[in-house]
This record gives structure tokens, C-alpha cells and sequence, in this order.
């Protein structure tokens, strides 16, 4: 990135302060839509949350609920550019080492304290880096945290981290107030249980197994705004509860994995609901069938080479998941940053895939079989069985003969880490940018008997070189050179066979209004959601 | 019965009902434990990325990294002065936990139990009296049938046709959120919520009443005493219900006190299908996120209802038929 570009970018985001909100008002009116204050959204939680506190839990439908309570630095368009939130604008230093954030300064968190930069140095250098393994990893290359005033906060790095700028959305690292963790165990002080943030709602009431209800904030920092009274999160457990709680209108709204995909189409016919699949950009989850290259055949590149051609990523994209989402062309995900179209895993071929097998060396015996590979089960709903049940009739053509093996989500996070499984199914959110989310399952450093690291193995010395130098690389250009090679090397030798850039249907009444408009969805704060009449 | 006798009857049954509970406790805890996976490794892949100081903090918080047997002595030893844990993922006490789901279950399974219970020995004794005619063979139809369908099938079937069809009844949840209702109304609201679980859950019940009434007192009926109280001149009214019905009552209330037993542990499918907010639940989520305190909790809660509700039925036994002598 060159130094005039950066300056430009802090002068636009000083500009954006106002920009975003203008730009929203004007849109609804374009419609013919006022925003109307008042109203209360019902809408679904699954599964239930353990605590709604960010760091000390970062589970999807915990983010999703406590975005709602707090708020980050700056938050991300469906392009990913950096928006204002807490920080009103921000300039970067021209050797990239020094994040100088200007904060607003009418801030208040839920208990009438104001925010200031104390708080935000707090959350980044002790609280999650205390308790969020994710922020831990990238904010340790932070050398110095300052506070010259009350509202601006400078960051000095240790070395220039492009995709620094990511690591403050609020799901990944939320303002939290100092004075009340400062000196106690950040996982069981009491604010835990009741979470207070600078949201435009606040934690109202939590009846476990029922109901979570956030209410309207009056000193938000946004004049006027939230336009809701309140938020009610309904926790209901059964998919076809959920769906006929969304038909019958007792919720307005479901996200993420609250509907199956194959009743999307249904919903899709209803005239009052909306059908929306954007706002999963930020996250960009990747799935693949996660292999297990210590386990023959699988370490041959032959082999996944010849799994990755004997499926038909289309079918599996419109028959099983109803076009939410696309088949994936390569390790990283088109809405995330350095995707390299060029690079593309082969086409769905089942000779090819056979001719492949015959070179591995692996012959059909009587029965046409060639070989046998245990697949764990994703034990994550309805439609991951249908996929693992696609697979084994898909590879049975090519003569794999793949053994389904149910488990619950605690079995198979526990055998994904020690890693005691052949094939299953994984997928893990990219952040925006390949170092961030797509590095961690690849480099050899990471082989780690942890879920979500590279547990299936895979070793290159090459892919590790190459990002290290992306990770490392001052400017975005020569980030881009490294991330395109290691995108053509890893096509090649297909470590994981990716299967889907995922995305999840966000279904709302047509009285709903801006319930997506960042790419981080409905994990936003919606102080600029509305209902109309 | 001899009063008398009662005071030792009820010491030795409750020394030996304490000693069943704490069997319980301890195989429930080598049970869960020996399931695969722990919270930590849990929470890990819930979280979406994790390294391994961060397990290893979770282990330490949660007493995980201690060994087994010294786990189970504090486990035993909490049990023992009614402290049942602390629940780490939800930062809870486990009995905080238990006790603000237990209402909403006993509220339901209470309400199944009483219908189950009215309306089977009702349906029974009238199919009973009226053998071999039409309503008789309606009953026994309609029992049959309940006693067949699955649970789950009943409770969507009654959701199609009375929230989306007929929109009489909410779909799911115990009650109208944010509504801000109060005496009389809230009491309708959750009444209006109650029905449907409360029927799919006690339609299987009374149908296993209702047979077993139906078939113990025709049993009961072809007995020479019922022909003495006939003969003696006893209204009919009476000889049924002094004379055959109470007699036919004694395996209906083994029965229902088995169902009691239930009542806590036996609503899961209920209480998922309906997002009914009660104990069921808590003990199912508990076991898919390995949080064991309050998996362990919910079952000895359980344990405990099952072992009394033993004990009351066999005091009841003795209070319906005074040959059977507590002992």
C-alpha cells in the first residue's frame, strides 16, 4: 500500500464518519421508508449461548447477541472496508507501524461510565489477550499501547501487519470496561454474568432455555438512535419449531443455522419474508472435507486429487444447500481479501478421478472397491448428514467406499484435535484476509493437536514460506504475489478438499428493515434497524 | 395398616434410598465421564480457534487437570452437603441452574400426569362397564392408537393443526415475551402455551391407563366378591367403585408411579419440539456440551424423585389395599 493511498483511506474513514448513516437514511428514503422508533424484534438464538460476554465466549451465537451489547473500534462493509464505529477515524504511520485511533468522545458503556482510551487499551492488551486465543495471536506483535489523551489511542507494532485493521471489528475484539475485570479473573468476574458494553442495547433479562431480551439504551452515543425498544432473542431448539415459528410470525427474523437450507425454498414463496444470504463476508466460511494425511492412502496427493474430482461441487451447492452459498474454487473464498481467481481446483471428473486412483497404485478388488476410508459425520444438523450421505454415494462410484461414523459435537471436536479420524467434514470462518483465517489450517508450525489448526497435517515448506511472506509482507501488492502462488500450489495438491464458500440465510419479515448491511451481518449492532408498520 | 409401624418402616426405607443415591451418583460420574471429549475440547470447537494455552486454561478453571478419583471425592463430597457444583461454561451454580428450570418442568409433567391419570382411569372404567359396545371400541381404538404414535409425531400433527392451521395456540415457548402480563392473564398465557406439550406429552400415558384400567377391571369384575356385593343388593355405582375399581387400581398406580419418577428426566423430546424452557433440556444441552456438574446435578435430582416416588408407592399400595402391610 503506497503512503498517499493510506492517507487517502484515513481521510475517507474521517469522512465515513458521517457517510454510512447519511447513505442509510437516504436509501430507506428512496424507498419511501422513514425509520420509525419503537417496535420490538423477536427473533431466534440456537444454540443457546453459555454467557454473553465477548472474549470470555466466541461462539456464533454468542457474537451474534452480544453485538448488540457492545461495539468494536471500526466494523466492516460487504467489501470489507473499514467503517467507523467507536473510533471516529484513524490514520496509519507511513512505515505501517504506528495506528493512531481518534476516539468519539460522547461514549458511554451501560453503567453511565464513559469510555475512554484507558478502556480500549485495557480490552486489547489485557482482556482478550488474556482470554481470546485469536486476538492473543495477532496482538502480541503490538509493541506499545498509548494513550497521549483521553480519546486517542495510539498502537505502535513490532513489525507492519497489514491486516491489522480486521482484528477490530467487535466480534473480534469488543470494548469492554476496564473498572470492571482490572484486577480480577476476566472469565468469572461478575460482569460476565451481567455483560455491560457501549452497545445500543443493553442486557436486560436472560430466562435460560427461553429467552434473552435486550432493551433500547437511551445514552447511545448515536442521537436518536436505536430506533428499536428492544430485542428478543426466543432460544428454540428444533429446526421445524423454528421454521414454524418464523411462518406462523411469532419472530420476525432467523440467522445462521436457524433454518435448514432445504426449507429455504419454502420460505423463500412465503410473499412477507425476505430471503437474504449476504452478510457472511467478514467470515467467509470455508467447508472441505477435512483429511487425515497421516492415514494411507490420504497422504497421497493422488488420492485427495482423485476425492476432489469425483465430486460434483454444483450438486452439492444446489440440491443439498438450495444455492445458499457457491462451490468453492480454491483455499480462500471470493468475499475474502487475495482470492486469486486463476487459481482453480479441477473440475468434477469421475474418469480423471479413477485414472488417479489406478496411478496411486490403488486397484478395484471383486467388488469394484479400491479402498476404505472412515468418515466422521458432522454432527452439525440435518443437512451435514445428507452431504456425508452424497459423498459416500459419490466416491463409491470412483470405487472409495466411505464408512459413515455418527458422533456429537463434543466426540468429534475432541477426535479432530487428537487427531483420531480418516475423513470428515470441517469448515472455519477466514476474517477477511488469508492470514487470519486460511494460514492457521496449512503451515507446519501450526500442526497441533487442537481443533481448527492443521490437524490434518499437511506439510510444504514452501506453502510455509510463501505465508510467512504474505503474513509479513508490508504492502498489500507483495502480500497479493505470495498469497496467488501458495493459492496455485495448494489447487494443486488439494491438502483439504474444499467443498462450499458458505453462507447462511438470514430470513426476515418485509417490516424489518436493514436487518444486513455490513458484512458482518446480523452480528452488527443494528442501531439502524427498524420495523415499518 | 399399623401406624405403629411406620416410623421404622419409613427409617429403613430412607437410609437405603441414601445409600441407592449415592451408588447413582458415583456410576453417573464415571458414565459421563467416560464419554469422549471434554468441555474445554468443546468449547474449543465451538469457538472456532483455540490454542493450547487456551484449552489448558479452561482444563485448570474447570478442575478438569486434577485426577479422576480426587474429582469425584470433591463431587461426592459437595453431593453430600447438598452443594451440587458450579457449572464453569454457564458461570452458574448447578442448583441455581436446576432450580429455575425445575418449575417449568414439574408444570408441564404435572399437568401431563394429572390428564394422563383422569381421563385414562375415566376413559378405562367407562370402556370397562360398557364392553363390547361402540364406545367401548372407540376407547380402545383411540388408546391403542396414542399408545402406538410416537411422541414427536403427536406433538407436530397437534402444532399443524392448532398454531398453523386453526393459529388457536402458540407453536412453541411458555409464554408470551415482553408481553408484561399479570395475574389472571398471565395465568391464560401460560395455560394457552401449556396445552399442546402438556398433550402430546400425557396422550401416550393415558392411553397405557386406560388399558390397563379397561383390562384389570374386567379382571376384577368376573371375581366372586363382586357377585356377593351384587347380590347382597350394593347399587351398581357403588360395587364399581368401592369394589372393583379400587381394586383394579393397585398395577395403575405402580404405573403412575413410574410415570412419576419420570416426571423430571422424561419431557426431553416434549421440551425440544415445543422450546419448552424446562430440565429435560438443561440435561441434554449439558451432555452435548460435556458440562458435567450440571449433567450430574439433573440426574441425581432425578435419582432422588425416582427412589420417593418408589417409597410413596408403596405407601399408597397400603392406603388403597389394607392387605398389603408396609413392612
Amino acid at each position: 500500500m503506497s503512503i498517499s493511498r493510506r492517507g487517502l483511506m484515513a481521510a475517507t474513514a474521517a469522512a465515513a464518519g458521517m457517510g454510512p448513516t447519511l447513505m442509510r437514511v437516504e436509501d430507506a428514503l428512496a424507498q419511501g421508508i422513514q425509520p420509525r422508533r419503537g417496535g420490538t424484534l423477536t427473533t431466534i438464538l440456537q444454540p443457546e449461548p453459555p454467557v454473553l460476554q465477548i472474549g470470555v465466549n466466541n461462539q456464533g451465537p454468542t457474537l451474534i447477541a452480544a453485538g448488540k451489547i457492545f461495539q468494536g473500534l471500526v466494523k466492516f462493509s460487504p467489501t470489507l472496508e473499514p467503517l467507523p464505529e467507536l473510533a471516529e477515524s484513524w490514520t496509519i504511520s507511513p512505515d505501517a507501524l504506528t495506528y493512531t485511533f481518534k476516539l468519539r468522545n460522547n461514549v458511554k458503556f451501560h453503567d453511565g461510565t464513559p469510555m475512554t482510551a484507558d478502556d480500549v487499551i485495557f480490552s486489547i492488551m489485557k482482556f482478550h489477550m488474556e482470554v481470546a486465543p485469536r486476538a492473543r495471536a495477532i496482538f502480541q506483535r503490538i509493541d506499545k499501547a498509548e494513550a497521549p489523551d483521553p480519546h486517542t489511542v495510539v498502537l505502535t507494532l513490532k513489525a507492519p501487519f497489514e491486516p491489522f485493521l480486521l482484528m477490530f471489528d467487535v466480534t473480534a475484539c469488543a470494548i469492554v470496561p476496564k473498572h470492571l475485570f482490572d484486577g480480577q479473573d476476566y472469565r468469572t468476574a461478575p460482569a460476565v454474568q451481567r455483560p455491560i458494553g457501549t452497545g445500543p442495547f443493553r442486557f436486560a433479562e436472560w430466562q435460560r432455555g427461553n429467552f434473552i431480551r435486550l432493551e433500547r439504551f437511551a445514552d447511545y452515543w448515536k442521537p436518536g438512535q436505536p430506533y428499536l425498544d428492544a430485542i428478543i432473542y426466543r432460544i428454540v431448539p428444533d429446526s421445524q419449531s423454528r421454521r414454524l415459528a418464523l411462518e406462523t410470525g411469532q419472530v420476525l427474523m432467523t440467522a445462521a443455522g436457524d433454518i435448514e437450507p432445504f426449507d429455504t425454498p419454502a420460505l423463500r414463496a412465503r410473499p412477507n419474508l425476505e430471503v437474504l444470504t449476504t452478510g457472511w463476508e467478514y467470515f467467509s466460511p470455508l467447508s472441505w472435507i477435512e483429511t487425515n494425511h497421516r492415514v494411507a492412502p490420504l497422504g497421497d496427493v493422488r488420492v485427495r486429487q482423485a476425492i476432489s474430482r469425483a465430486i460434483d461441487r454444483n450438486f452439492i451447492a444446489q440440491r443439498l444447500w438450495f444455492n445458499i452459498g457457491k462451490p468453492a474454487t480454491n483455499p480462500v473464498a471470493s468475499t475474502t481479501k487475495f482470492h486469486d481467481p486463476s487459481a482453480r481446483i479441477a473440475g468434477f471428473d469421475p474418469r480423471a478421478a479413477m485414472q488417479l486412483l489406478d496411478a496411486a497404485g490403488l486397484r478395484p478388488n471383486a467388488q469394484g472397491v479400491r479402498a476404505t476410508i472412515k468418515h466422521l459425520v458432522l454432527p452439525y444438523g440435518e443437512v451435514w448428514t445428507r452431504l456425508a450421505e452424497y459423498l459416500r454415494q459419490s466416491l463409491r462410484q470412483v470405487g472409495i467406499q466411505l464408512e459413515l461414523e455418527s458422533t456429537d459435537a463434543g466426540s468429534w471436536a475432541r477426535r479432530i484435535g487428537a487427531w483420531e479420524y480418516e475423513t470428515s467434514i470441517n469448515f472455519v470462518y477466514q476474517f477477511g484476509d488469508p492470514t487470519l483465517g486460511v494460514e492457521r489450517t496449512y503451515v507446519s508450525s501450526n500442526i497441533q493437536r487442537v481443533t481448527f489448526t492443521n490437524t490434518g497435517g499437511y506439510s510444504n515448506p514452501r506453502v510455509d514460506q510463501l505465508f510467512a511472506a504474505a503474513r509479513d509482507g508490508q504492502t498489500a501488492e507483495q502480500r497479493r504475489v505470495a498469497f496467488s502462488e501458495v493459492q496455485k500450489i495448494l489447487v494443486e495438491e488439494v491438502p483439504q478438499i474444499w467443498l462450499m464458500e458458505m453462507a447462511f440465510p438470514t430470513i426476515h419479515d418485509k417490516r424489518v428493515q436493514n436487518a444486513v448491511r455490513l458484512g458482518t451481518g446480523v452480528h452488527a449492532s443494528y442501531d439502524d434497524v427498524f420495523l415499518t408498520a | 395398616m399399623d401406624p405403629a409401624k411406620l416410623p421404622g418402616f419409613l427409617a429403613q426405607r430412607l437410609v437405603k434410598a441414601a445409600i441407592v443415591v449415592l451408588a447413582i451418583v458415583v456410576c453417573n460420574f464415571f458414565l459421563i465421564h467416560a464419554a469422549p471429549g471434554d468441555p474445554a475440547s468443546v468449547i474449543a470447537g465451538q469457538s472456532g480457534a483455540a490454542d493450547e494455552r487456551f484449552l489448558q486454561q479452561l482444563r485448570t478453571q474447570f478442575g478438569l487437570d486434577q485426577p479422576l478419583h480426587v474429582q469425584l471425592w470433591i463431587y461426592v463430597k459437595g453431593v453430600l452437603t447438598l452443594d451440587l457444583g458450579f457449572s464453569h461454561r454457564q458461570q452458574m451454580p448447578v442448583s441455581t441452574l436446576i432450580m429455575d428450570r425445575l418449575p417449568a418442568t414439574l408444570l408441564l409433567t404435572g399437568a401431563a400426569f394429572a390428564f394422563a391419570i383422569t381421563l385414562g382411569i375415566t376413559l378405562g372404567t367407562l370402556a370397562a362397564r360398557r364392553v363390547g359396545t361402540w364406545a367401548d371400541s372407540v376407547i380402545t381404538v383411540l388408546a391403542l392408537t396414542f399408545y402406538a404414535t410416537p411422541l414427536f409425531w403427536v406433538g407436530l400433527m397437534l402444532v399443524l393443526f392448532f398454531s398453523v392451521w386453526l393459529e388457536w395456540l402458540p407453536s412453541f415457548g411458555m409464554m408470551s415475551v415482553g408481553a408484561n402480563l399479570a395475574g389472571l392473564a398471565l395465568v391464560l398465557d401460560v395455560a394457552k402455551h401449556l396445552l399442546l406439550p402438556a398433550l402430546t406429552l400425557g396422550l401416550f400415558y393415558m392411553a397405557v391407563y386406560a388399558r390397563l384400567t379397561r383390562a384389570t377391571m374386567l379382571e376384577v369384575a368376573d371375581q366372586d366378591f363382586v357377585k356377593t356385593a351384587r347380590a347382597k343388593g350394593v347399587p351398581e355405582g357403588q360395587v364399581v367403585r368401592r369394589h372393583v375399581l379400587r381394586n383394579a387400581l393397585l398395577p395403575v398406580i405402580t404405573f403412575a408411579g413410574i410415570q412419576a419418577g419420570q416426571l423430571i428426566g422424561g419431557s426431553i423430546l416434549v421440551e425440544t419440539v415445543f422450546a419448552w424452557p424446562g430440565i429435560g433440556r438443561l440435561a441434554f444441552e449439558a451432555l452435548l456440551a460435556r458440562d458435567y456438574p450440571v449433567l450430574m446435578g439433573v440426574f441425581f435430582a432425578t435419582s432422588v424423585m425416582v427412589v420417593l416416588f418408589n417409597l410413596l408407592t408403596d405407601l399408597l399400595y397400603a392406603v388403597v389395599d389394607p392387605r398389603v402391610e408396609v413392612a
